[in-house]
């Protein structure tokens, strides 16, 4: 079996895993971290997005192998240990969720788009939020705790 | 999914080498088609070689009158590069409107190529801009390269290293998108040249052709409404629950026209 070393959420990992191994079968069931969720597990719904190397993927369309030296972080790893962080803040505040299933992908995918792009626009919003589909909220509370997000971090 | 022997070679002679001791092997650039159709059992490949580790392969090279891609490169490497937005943007807009954010962060124009799905978007630039496609063993002229749907003149364990974009004048591409995956309905890619006007369409047809008739109309006049009238007949077109042949004819013509507009910087679909 392939040997795989990489980190997640800033923690070392050695693994002998079964090239076959998804991405988030490895994060979900070896290592327990159950934020990224599995929806469509057809690359389609965007719940199981984590960040390698600080890019958002789709942890169900990536083998673990091919994380073999990377950096992974997951929704378990972004907030500050008193609370939430700045974008979880704002879609709390703007009831950016119901259902919650969604979330982690969400913010994986908001908080690098709000690190490349400090001040994006609503269109910019929605165009970086297409590969995350929400059932509950129509999306329109999320974008607006995008905006909000941005300028909180932007201070 | 079956598991496979897994293969991570650092030359392109060395994955060809691994390519050959399979049985039934594949080679994975980024994944986002093949790992999907595995999953799904559709291929069941007995050992997978990784193109990731080969030095080289994710460079982009801009040059005066050529825009140079390494196949491993990254959708959203060249939606993001400066150097391709300054002298081709068409090409750039096109990678950023592949997909979605998560896949345009793994796929690479290579595998897209080499897999050839009728709804894909590169194919419709490589063939409106006439680039060359580099393999490990030739070099194939994109008129040459698209064979018909997931079908491309690709051999056996031939890997596509580079593609060769010619500058052009104008060139822009408008797509009509699946709302759920982002593939294309219907998309045109349309050049400007001095060598004249060439159109590609993607995701209408079984594999991406050209459209003569509009290309005259364009070559004697530049606009939109030179295109007034034209019509793509819909015999031979794609026909599926997303659209029907009629429906993907009449958008080629929309489409069209708003590729044109954005060639002319007058704006277009995004």
């Amino acid at each position: 079996m392939p040997k795989i070393t990489l980190t997640v959420n800033s923690e070392p990992v050695t693994r002998d895993v079964e090239a076959r191994t998804l991405l988030v079968e490895l994060i979900r069931e070896d290592l327990g971290l159950t934020g990224a969720h599995i929806g469509c597990d057809t690359s389609q719904c965007g719940a199981c997005v984590v960040q390698v190397d600080g890019a958002p993927v789709k942890s169900c369309s990536m083998l673990a192998v091919q994380a073999d030296g990377t950096d992974v972080l997951t929704i378990e790893g972004v907030s500050p240990e008193d609370g939430l962080n700045p974008l979880q803040q704002a879609l709390h505040e703007h009831h950016g969720l119901q259902c919650g299933f969604c979330t982690p992908g969400m913010v994986m995918t908001a908080s690098a788009l709000l690190r490349d792009n400090p001040d994006p626009t609503e269109q910019e919003i929605r165009h970086g939020l297409e590969g995350n589909i929400c059932r509950c909220t129509g999306y329109q509370n999320i974008v607006e705790a995008v905006l909000a997000a941005a300028k909180t971090i932007r201070g | 999914m079956q598991d496979f022997s897994y293969h991570k070679p650092t030359s392109l002679d060395a994955a060809v080498d691994a390519f050959e001791s399979l049985e039934d092997g594949i080679f994975l650039a980024g994944g986002q088609t093949i790992l999907p159709v595995m999953k799904f059992g559709l291929a069941q490949p007995s050992g997978v070689v990784d193109l990731s580790a080969i030095g080289g392969l994710a460079k982009i090279d801009v040059s005066g009158t050529t825009v140079s891609i390494g196949a491993m490169t990254t959708h959203a490497a060249v939606a993001a590069s400066k150097d391709v937005r300054r002298v081709l943007p068409g090409l750039a807009d096109l990678a950023g409107l592949i997909g979605d954010p998560q896949v345009r962060n793994r796929g690479t124009i290579g595998g897209s190529l080499a897999n050839n799905d009728p709804a894909a978007d590169y194919p419709a630039a490589v063939l409106a801009l006439g680039a060359m496609v580099i393999t490990n063993k030739r070099q194939i002229s994109a008129e040459d390269f698209f064979v018909d749907m997931f079908e491309t003149a690709l051999d056996d364990g031939e890997i596509i290293s580079r593609v060769d974009f010619p500058v052009a004048t104008q060139a822009a591409y408008a797509k009509f998108a699946n709302p759920a995956s982002r593939y294309a309905v219907a998309g045109v890619f349309v050049v400007k040249s001095g060598e004249g006007v060439r159109i590609a369409i993607t995701g209408a047809g079984p594999s991406v052709f050209r459209a003569q008739d509009m290309e005259a109309a364009l070559g004697k006049d530049f606009s939109a409404a030179a295109l007034e009238g034209i019509t793509i007949p819909a015999d031979g077109l794609n026909a599926d629950m997303h659209a029907s042949a009629e429906y993907r004819a009449h958008l080629i013509g929309i489409m069209a026209k708003r590729a044109v507009e954005a060639a002319n910087g007058n704006g277009g679909e995004k």
